[in-house]
């Protein structure tokens, strides 16, 4: 029976995010939060491992008391086990005190319960692009990392063994590993289904175990949220905008003209 | 990790198969300008096996110093092994900056390394400075799909890391014959630990590599299908050029991902940039804004592409495209 984590974050659907031109902020009204999409690969990769081999899925995020509703929706990708860390001292964590908060919440679940075979994270969170998170967990929890999987090829509870495709910028690459091993996933990795109704049902009803900073897993205050952050947010500006140059009316000059433009622009640039 | 640094300012070089990316070099001439500010040095360090020929390549472009761990576990990337070997070397000789390639082999590494390291990264980083008054890294990157620019600094802890995208910052100058010191690092490392095997590779067919087109041919949804784009790719090829798209022009089928110019898509700095049909969102712009030279065709006389043009063509691209096409066949003798 394969034990499976899968972590997953809450994050504002950016293709409608605004910004106050005045201020330069996050217009937050009405922008609807999301499971990260890469999360949603890796939870429908578990939900196929899980229909295949047998077994435990477990979700966790760290994020505002609010991202109890993306915990909620994984239940519908046959979840067994949902964990939300929310504390105040949790926030404004950068990559390093998130890959933190994250892995010793993992080795606490692995202490009280069992460990995993594997740690399915997305390949990057759409709202800061960083793709750190998951090596970072990785490093702590002292497991090898798969970074841009695709596909898992093959699967061997008994000896251990797993096969991973990854994509990297020359093609496809074959890895074996031994479990457990950490896989950031790409969107093809999992393709979500839809969900019975039960699940769905269930998924309304369901509502994750919380933990905080209180002690039940053992943090060091000082590495967790902004004051376990190295990076701090210096300046926040709205970018300047390269000045205008030269510009024609095509139906005013004609085609001729405005050809004779761009290739004396060429010529000047040397390109012809 | 803090404590007192040496004033090096590293970069990692990343190879595959013997062959250094070319991004690499690009770092080096930024590390370059932050370590003058700093009066300190640059150095590359350098992962692999058997890649001690790749040295003089270093130094050409501005490296004063090259760190190097061979071993025969690096004979290809592997994240623990790699990630091993730069933590070990940045713990021993502990560097003030370390920039990293954002290509897919940089960032997997970089994640890994600052973690073991117990210091700060900011990934895709667009502009770095040096503070006059503190001399820490001011390292800048766009948040919120290039609404808005942040500067991060990194001001207690050491290496300050950053990770930048390739076509970022200008390639410098090569100089032939320019050595410097190499300094080897040994590092144990096992298979038992590294824990993952390369068992096969899958080659893409045809790689496209806009990155370091000298011309860029865009364009957006405005070009309106398949042979719209035909017609973008006759007119790059002669110019000997690349074609680049917008992310809506890619969604819609008309054209391939690895063509993407922009935030979710590459980084470009051509000669030219000839922008077709595209309004210039700014997540497009992210992508294409450092080109030398942008020319724009657009029927919308208020679109953003515009303000950053440095010729702006109002019109239909469907009149001047063909017309541009044979006017360049003349000038080549083709027509
Ligand atoms: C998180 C995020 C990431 C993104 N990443 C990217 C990215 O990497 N790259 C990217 O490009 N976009 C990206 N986008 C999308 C971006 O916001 C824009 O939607 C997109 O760039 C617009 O593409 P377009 O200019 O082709 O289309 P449109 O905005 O629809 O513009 C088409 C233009 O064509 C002009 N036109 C129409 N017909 C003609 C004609 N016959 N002749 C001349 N002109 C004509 C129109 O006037 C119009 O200006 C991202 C968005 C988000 C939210
Ligand atoms: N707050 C969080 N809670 C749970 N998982 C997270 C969190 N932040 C990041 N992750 C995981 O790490 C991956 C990469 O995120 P990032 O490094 O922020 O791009 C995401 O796809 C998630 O799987």
């Amino acid at each position: 029976m394969l034990n499976l984590l899968v972590s997953i974050k809450q994050v504002p659907d950016t293709t409608n995010i605004r910004i106050n031109p005045e201020t330069g902020t996050l217009i937050r009204e009405g922008v609807p939060a999301v499971i990260n999409p890469y999360d949603i690969s890796a939870l429908a990769l578990a939900c196929n491992l899980k229909k295949t081999y047998g077994g435990k899925i477990t979700v966790i995020t760290m994020g505002p008391p609010q991202a109890r509703l993306a915990l909620k929706e994984a239940i519908e990708y046959f979840a067994d086990r949902i964990i939300l860390l929310t504390d105040r001292r949790f926030a404004g964590a950068d990559t390093l005190a998130t890959s933190y908060t994250l892995a010793e919440a993992i080795k606490f679940l692995e202490k009280t319960d069992r460990p995993f075979d594997l740690y399915l994270f997305g390949k990057q969170a759409i709202d800061g692009d960083t793709a750190q998170v998951g090596p970072g967990v990785a490093a702590r929890l002292n497991v090898p990392v798969i970074t841009y999987t695709i596909k898992i090829e093959e699967l061997d509870l008994e000896k251990r063994k797993i096969v991973v495709q990854r994509k990297t910028e020359r093609g496809i690459e074959i890895l074996s590993a031994r479990l457990p091993v950490l896989l950031t996933c790409e969107k093809e990795a999992g393709h979500p289904v839809f969900s019975p109704l039960s699940a769905i049902l269930q998924a309304q009803k369901a509502e994750p175990e919380v933990f905080g900073a209180d002690g039940r897993i053992p943090y060091d205050l000082n590495r967790l949220g902004l004051k376990g952050s190295p990076t701090r947010v210096h300046r926040v500006y709205t970018p300047e905008i390269k000045k205008q140059g030269k510009m024609i009316n095509l139906d005013e000059v004609g085609v001729e003209a405005a050809v004779e433009e761009i290739i004396k622009l060429f010529k000047a640039k040397g390109v012809l | 990790m803090t404590a007192e640094t040496s004033k090096e300012v590293w970069v990692y070089i990343e190879q595959e198969e013997k062959a250094i990316h070319p991004v690499s070099f690009e770092l080096l001439g930024v590390a370059k300008r932050l370590a003058q500010d700093l009066e300190g040095i640059t150095a590359g360090v350098l992962l692999g096996h058997e890649v001690s020929d790749l040295t003089s390549e270093i130094f050409a472009y501005g490296a004063d110093k090259v760190y190097i761990v061979s071993h025969p576990a690096l004979a290809y990337y592997r994240h623990r092994a790699y990630a091993k070997a730069l933590y070990e070397v940045a713990k021993r000789y502990k560097p003030e900056i370390l920039l990293l390639p954002a290509t897919p082999l940089g960032r997997d590494l970089a994640g890994g390394v600052a973690t073991l390291l117990e210091t700060g990264l900011t990934a895709d980083v667009t502009e770095l400075s040096i503070d006059k008054a503190t001399k820490n890294l001011l390292m800048t990157r766009p948040a919120y799909g290039g609404n808005i620019m942040a500067t991060i600094i990194c001001p207690d802890h050491r290496p300050q890391m950053a990770s930048v995208r390739p076509r970022i910052f200008p390639m410098p100058e090569r100089k032939e014959g320019r050595t410097g010191e190499i300094i080897t690092v040994e590092v144990e490392l096992s298979e038992e630990e590294v824990g993952v095997e390369r068992i096969g590779f899958i080659p893409k067919e045809k790689t496209v590599k806009i990155e370091l087109a000298e011309v860029i041919v865009a364009g957006g949804k405005g070009i309106g299908g398949k042979e719209g784009f035909a017609k973008l790719f006759e007119l790059s090829k002669l110019l000997n050029g690349e074609v680049g798209a917008s992310r809506l022009a890619v969604e819609a089928g008309w054209i391939s991902y690895e063509h993407q110019v922009g935030q979710t898509g590459k980084t470009v700095r051509p000669k030219v940039y000839l922008a077709v049909g595209i309004s210039g969102a700014i997540q497009h712009r992210a992508g294409m804004q450092n080109s030398d030279c942008i020319i724009s065709i657009n029927i919308d006389p208020k679109a953003d592409i515009f303000k950053i043009s440095d010729l702006g063509i109002v019109g239909d691209w469907k009149k001047i495209i063909p017309a541009l096409i044979e006017r360049i066949k003349k000038e080549k003798g083709l027509g």
